[in-house]
């Protein structure tokens, strides 16, 4: 469960933008996690409300953006959309495909007041 | 901007306008303006700093540091007590040690005369680069040294969590099943070298060796493979030489 611990680091990023920015308040916390990222949108879910209870950002809303996995296959130059890492290139079959996108997991935007 | 009645103010909370026309005076509701902030960090930032703050460090005093990464009950300690004793007498090593509890494991390394540190990581499931941070500033392990980091037992979370090392040895012990490169594909993309342990046991098990390898490979093409076993002692010697040779490497690169 490093969801846990990942939590808080979004809220320790939280504080520093509310002393940077200024704000009081967060009412919504946009997250956008790659499909390849070590990371289960519903553990963060799971554990979010819990972790930002009593903090600058009691009871926001957290919104979700999936992002696709996408891959380059250095044999045939196919790129395609990737599910997951042992899936093999759909045009030439080998398995050693590079992955350009979708292995990061960030804070995209607060709302704040 | 209230897009009903144009205010110039969102309210803070819900409030309807189903009201007929009125002199504007929202007296009671004193609506605070909402901005958005582009953030776009990513959230393993932090640590990520902290790793290669740690990375800056073994870089400056030659230091080759490696972080084992495995389920439980792999063989990781009996590998390190093993490597540790079969190394040359005047090779400098330190072990950090991550276990949820217990300072066992710890205890096991300081019996074959090297330092050890334990970090007891409680509730949490991985070590992070501040608790290793943390561990140097104790430690201090010297200059052309190894430092092996022990990671806590667990396939999944220390996968995530760049500690500053030159690499991530996971280490698979053959009664585990061939199929943990698949069912656990984002540490075996993440390490450089795995370790097949227990290979005395292959003729009692259905462990398809070759299989396994593919299945890595599936994973990450470029891991290397090392099959051997702490308790005979067959393969430590490739093994030995592959600790040595990429300690030489990095000390150039």
């Amino acid at each position: 469960m490093h969801e846990l611990s990942l939590c808080e680091n979004i809220l320790q990023m939280i504080e520093q933008q509310a002393k940077d920015q200024k704000f009081t308040r967060v009412l919504t916390v946009c997250l956008e996690i790659g499909q390849l990222s070590c990371v289960e949108p519903e553990a963060i879910s799971f554990c979010f409300n819990e972790v930002m209870s009593g903090s600058v950002a009691n009871q926001a809303e957290l919104k979700i953006v999936m992002l696709a996995g996408l891959a380059w296959c250095p044999t045939c130059y196919h790129h395609f959309e990737i599910l997951q890492r042992y899936d093999e290139c759909p045009n030439c079959g080998r398995y050693d495909v590079q992955i350009v996108k979708g292995e990061h997991m960030r804070i995209s935007e607060l709302e704040v007041i | 901007m209230c897009g009903i009645c144009g205010c110039g103010e969102r309210p803070l909370t819900a409030h309807t306008h189903d009201h007929t026309p009125h002199d504007h005076h929202h007296d009671v509701e004193q609506p605070a303006t909402v901005r958005r902030i582009k953030v776009e960090q990513d959230i393993f930032a932090k640590n990520n700093q902290y790793a290669q703050l740690n990375r800056e460090y073994f870089r400056q005093n030659a230091i080759f540091a490696l972080n084992f990464v495995s389920s439980p009950g792999s063989g990781k300690t009996s590998l390190l007590t093993s490597t540790i004793t079969q190394l040359p007498a005047d090779c400098a090593i330190s072990v950090i040690e991550g276990d949820q509890q217990t300072t066992l494991d710890a205890e096991k390394i300081r019996a074959t005369g090297v330092r050890a540190l334990q970090i007891n990581t409680g509730k949490g499931c991985h070590l992070d680069a501040h608790s290793i941070a943390h561990a140097l500033q104790d430690q201090i392990p010297g200059p052309n040294s190894l430092v092996f980091i022990e990671n806590v037992g667990n396939l999944v979370c220390p996968a995530a969590f760049d500690l500053g090392e030159a690499y991530k040895v996971v280490v698979l012990s053959v009664t585990e099943g061939e199929d943990k490169p698949l069912k656990y594909p984002d540490m075996f993309h993440a390490a450089e070298l795995m370790i097949l342990n227990k290979i005395d046991l292959l003729p009692y098990l259905d462990f398809d060796v070759e299989k396994c390898i593919d299945y890595a490979r599936r994973i990450n093409p470029r891991i290397k493979v090392l099959q051997l076993s702490v308790k005979t002692g067959q393969g430590m010697t490739e093994w030995l030489q592959w600790l040595t040779i990429s300690q030489r490497l990095s000390s150039i690169a």
